[in-house]
């Protein structure tokens, strides 16, 4: 499906999506509150049909957060991506892993990473760092760590 | 541990296999619970190996950074490279020239073959017979002396750069590959011999560790683990980059959803990169190795996504440009990390034994998991 | 001609002319105790040596050619390092079981050595229960390897003595089964005896298809009891990482070590005596002439070639054979191999009966 079908499709399913131009995919910008029914629709709609989460992520714009998703589908090959504007103070958003369940390690690396905190996560814990980094979250811009030196 | 042994009912055994285990090749740390012998639960633990090269790539150049990756999955280390040079080039709309396009896929291949390689020999080592890894690495050893021959390194080429390739082939590396090839269709039948063919072995891998194809896509699993449960997800065939589209080969796909077809599938991938090495080895044109770029990278402002297939499987690479000189948010969507998510679902309920089986076909390299 | 038994004879007679008769029997005992030290620390040597060098010569590769010529001192050297490390015992472990294993072990594979025929009127003890004496101390060589596994108080360590315990019983009744269809021809389970009646011809060429079968079903089965690939799962190093022995260095890993080889010496001795006919030299029927050249060949050399043989192709199995899951390691021995063996002694009884073998 091209870009344009997409973009009439989904503004019929959720009026409040904003797109945003250049890229080499459609990215759709989103409500936090929104994302969840919003990606199940994404995932479940027979037109649509995006089974594929390949990336997500989170981008630390310092004034806010910005959660990533790359979906495909494996079926129709057309591609998405949606964001979904966080407060950086209090980061909640709804997790994803219900609908994909890749979402669910991906998610605990951004938890740890950027300090995201997924709401209804199964099990949100801790993966790669070790015990005690709670609160520290080494991927936003303004972590430093003058004893393990990561920035070069 | 606390929290897995809350979860626990009497009875169970809890066992860490790692960081320092012979089967997890490398720093994985598994927490199996046990029952007996049978699994019950499997939790990894990762970071053993972290060293946050997404973060370090922040403040590295677009032609610094590429060098980094060759540390993540560092089997197909090439390809790494290949996904980042490429992505800095869609960012800078750089024309890479022909020549540099069919090196690039050459050594590719190579690179898939030399992975696979190394693969089945570890395989075999974890399902007790060691004699198949001496085998692999006569091959491999070969691919080594190709790469260190017109690269100057074995391992971690770096062999890439935004634009092209370092330098030049090798007058030789024709000569060497063709014979790598003529060496690697002598062998390849010890390998049917030695191990697809055995009986403990097809015991050992049938009906093991089964992933359905709805699993491995909700997942996120790519790459051969996919292919072995019947999903085809080569972005060489979907998504096709450099001049994968011009070149024949076949997407190998089986439907056994188990440890076998993921092994059959790795065993013929193998066979296929040798058919595009055969179809682009005389036909290297002539022409620039490199293209004309400035001494200063930057990106536009914008985000570029670039996707390849390593030998591990999907390997994408998401830069987040601010118009410097450095990216400002990079991504790598590495291969194993969702290849790993899937171990607890197929490893429960089978036998400790299994295990090890399963992980080696789910072909998991550590540090291109923790990154 | 040179024979060990005239070298044994002429000590035996030296030492009942020159001392009196208890002495002469103290002295010979303790030159028996010393010989079979010797002969342990010699085969153990000799045996990881052959094993490195066969494993490389599969493995397309040169093994160790450093130390010595050829590379033929390097399990001196190791045996050396060994020696000279640290015996670590764990905090946790329960210490006199732990030191006390790697010793019972040992013992076992000592004792195993009694009845064996190693050339002609060349045994330490020719017992008249010679192969049951065989079977029922090697059981004892999973008590030691249940009691590593248990002090040692690592969970590796019990997964693996449990597993080895599982197989070595289990494996034990096709061993047995297979050896009674041999005693079930020969009407003795003396060891002198049941080489004396192979003069003739080997029982593995006597026997026809039931003792070939029988030969099969034994190999596989000491394989397993021996705990050597592909059913090595009590050491499985890709899994366990060392099974019941992870926790042991230094010497006490080294004993351990050492009765593995010569437990599998044992078994191939065992198993050559029975099925291959022990010391004695190949025969054909009437050919005068042919069975006299192969009388020229030492005793000794028939049995330690049949027995080296048998070796071989234990150490052929470990270095091409992935290994086996532990349900089918059960399952092959309870749904199939003692399932033949029952079958196959039976028969064997009848053709006995029926003196339908030559």
């Amino acid at each position: 499906m091209q870009n344009e079908e997409l973009k009439t499709i989904i503004t019929e399913l959720l009026p409040a999506a904003a797109f945003e131009e250049g890229g080499e995919w459609l990215n759709v910008q989103v409500e936090a509150a929104d994302l969840l029914a919003f990606a199940g629709q994404l995932r479940n709609r027979p037109d649509l049909n995006f089974d594929y989460l390949f990336c997500l992520t989170c981008v630390d714009w310092k004034t806010h957060l910005t959660m990533v998703y790359h979906l495909r589908s494996t079926q129709y090959k057309h591609h998405l991506v949606l964001k979904v504007k966080l407060n950086r103070d209090q980061p909640d958003v709804e997790t994803l892993s219900a609908i994909w369940r890749t979402a669910e390690f991906l998610e605990r690396e951004v938890y740890e990473m950027f300090g995201v905190n997924f709401l209804n996560h199964p099990d949100l814990r801790l993966l790669i760092l070790p015990d005690g980094w709670e609160g520290k979250n080494p991927m936003r811009k303004d972590f430093e760590d003058p004893i393990n030196m990561i920035k070069l | 541990m606390v929290e897995e042994l809350g979860k626990t009912t009497e009875g169970d055994l809890i066992i860490n296999v790692g960081p320092q285990h012979p089967a997890t090749h490398g720093v994985l740390h598994l927490v199996i619970t046990l029952n007996g012998e049978t699994i019950k639960n499997v939790e990894p633990h990762l970071g053993y190996i972290h060293r946050s090269i997404e973060k370090m790539s922040e403040s590295l150049t677009y032609r610094q950074f590429i060098y980094v990756t060759s540390r993540m999955d560092y089997l197909s280390a090439h390809i790494n490279n290949h996904a980042c040079a490429m992505c800095v080039e869609k960012g800078l709309q750089i024309e890479v020239p022909e020549r540099a396009q069919v090196i690039r896929v050459i050594m590719d291949e190579l690179t898939r073959i030399a992975s696979h390689e190394l693969w089945w020999g570890a395989m075999a080592m974890d399902l007790g017979a060691l004699t198949p890894f001496f085998y692999a690495f006569r091959e491999r050893e070969t691919i080594n002396e190709i790469m260190e021959e017109t690269c100057g390194a074995r391992l971690t080429m770096n062999y890439m750069v935004p634009g092209g390739v370092l330098q030049d082939l090798h007058p030789d590396f024709q000569r060497k590959v063709k014979e790598f090839i003529q060496l690697y269709k002598r062998k390849i039948h010890e390998y049917d011999e030695l191990v697809t063919g055995n009986i403990i072995f097809q015991n050992r891998m049938k009906g093991v560790g089964y992933l359905s194809p709805e699993d491995a896509v909700s997942y996120g699993c790519s790459g051969p683990v996919t292919r072995g449960s019947g999903v085809s997800s080569d972005i060489r065939k979907h998504y096709p980059y450099e001049i994968y589209d011009k070149l024949e080969f076949d997407e190998i796909l089986e439907t056994g959803c188990d440890s076998f077809a993921r092994y059959l599938v790795r065993i013929r991938e193998m066979e296929q990169s040798v058919r595009i090495i055969e179809q682009l080895i005389d036909n290297i044109p002539e022409g620039d190795y490199q293209a004309k770029t400035k001494a200063v990278l930057k990106l536009p402002k914008g985000e570029f996504y670039q996707r390849v297939e390593t030998a591990r499987g999907e390997l994408g690479v998401y830069i987040v440009s601010e118009g410097g000189t450095t990216p400002y948010r990079i991504k790598y969507r590495s291969p194993g990390f969702s290849n790993l998510s899937v171990l607890n679902k197929i490893a429960t309920g089978s036998k400790l034994g299994d295990l090890v089986a399963m992980m080696g076909t789910l072909d998991l390299v550590i540090p291109d998991i923790d990154r | 001609m040179w024979s060990l038994s005239q070298i044994a004879g002429s000590i035996h007679e030296w030492l009942s002319t020159t001392f009196n008769p208890t002495i002469a029997l103290v002295l010979e005992m303790v030159i028996a105790g010393v010989a079979i030290i010797g002969l342990f620390a010699v085969l153990g040597l000799v045996l990881v040596i052959m094993e490195r060098k066969v494993a490389a010569w599969i493995q397309i590769r040169l093994g160790p050619n450093r130390v010595g010529p050829k590379g033929l001192l390097q399990s001196a050297a190791d045996t050396v390092k060994l020696l000279v490390k640290e015996g670590m015992t764990p905090d946790g472990a329960d210490k006199f079981l732990f030191n006390l294993a790697p010793f019972i072990a040992m013992i076992v594979a000592m004792l195993l050595m009694a009845p064996i025929a190693f050339a002609k009127d060349f045994q330490f003890w020719d017992l008249n229960i010679g192969i049951l004496y065989v079977s029922s101390i090697s059981s004892i060589m999973v008590i030691s390897i249940l009691m590593a596994g248990w002090s040692s108080n690592n969970k590796y360590s019990l997964m693996g003595a449990m597993r080895s315990g599982a197989q070595i019983v289990s494996y034990e009744l096709s061993a047995g089964l297979a050896i009674l269809t041999i005693v079930v021809l020969t009407g003795s389970l003396q060891v002198s005896e049941i080489v004396q009646s192979q003069a003739n011809g080997w029982w593995l060429f006597k026997g026809h298809i039931p003792a070939i079968i029988a030969f099969v079903i034994f190999m596989i089965a000491v394989t397993a009891e021996t705990n050597r690939a592909p059913f090595d799962l009590a050491e499985a190093e890709s899994e366990l990482t060392a099974g019941f022995h992870t926790e042991y260095s230094g010497m006490k890993f080294a004993l351990f070590f050492l009765s593995e080889y010569v437990n599998v010496f044992i078994v191939c001795a065992i198993g050559a005596t029975l099925f291959l006919g022990g010391w004695m030299p190949f025969h054909i029927g009437n050919w005068e002439a042919f069975n006299h050249v192969m009388d020229y060949i030492p005793s000794s050399i028939w049995f330690f070639g049949k027995t080296f043989f048998l070796i071989f192709l234990i150490m052929w199995f470990r270095w091409t054979f992935p290994r086996l899951r532990i349900d089918q390691l059960l399952n092959l021995e309870w749904k199939y191999l003692l399932p033949i063996s029952m079958v196959n002694l039976l028969l064997m009884t009848a053709l006995a009966i029926l003196g339908w073998y030559f």
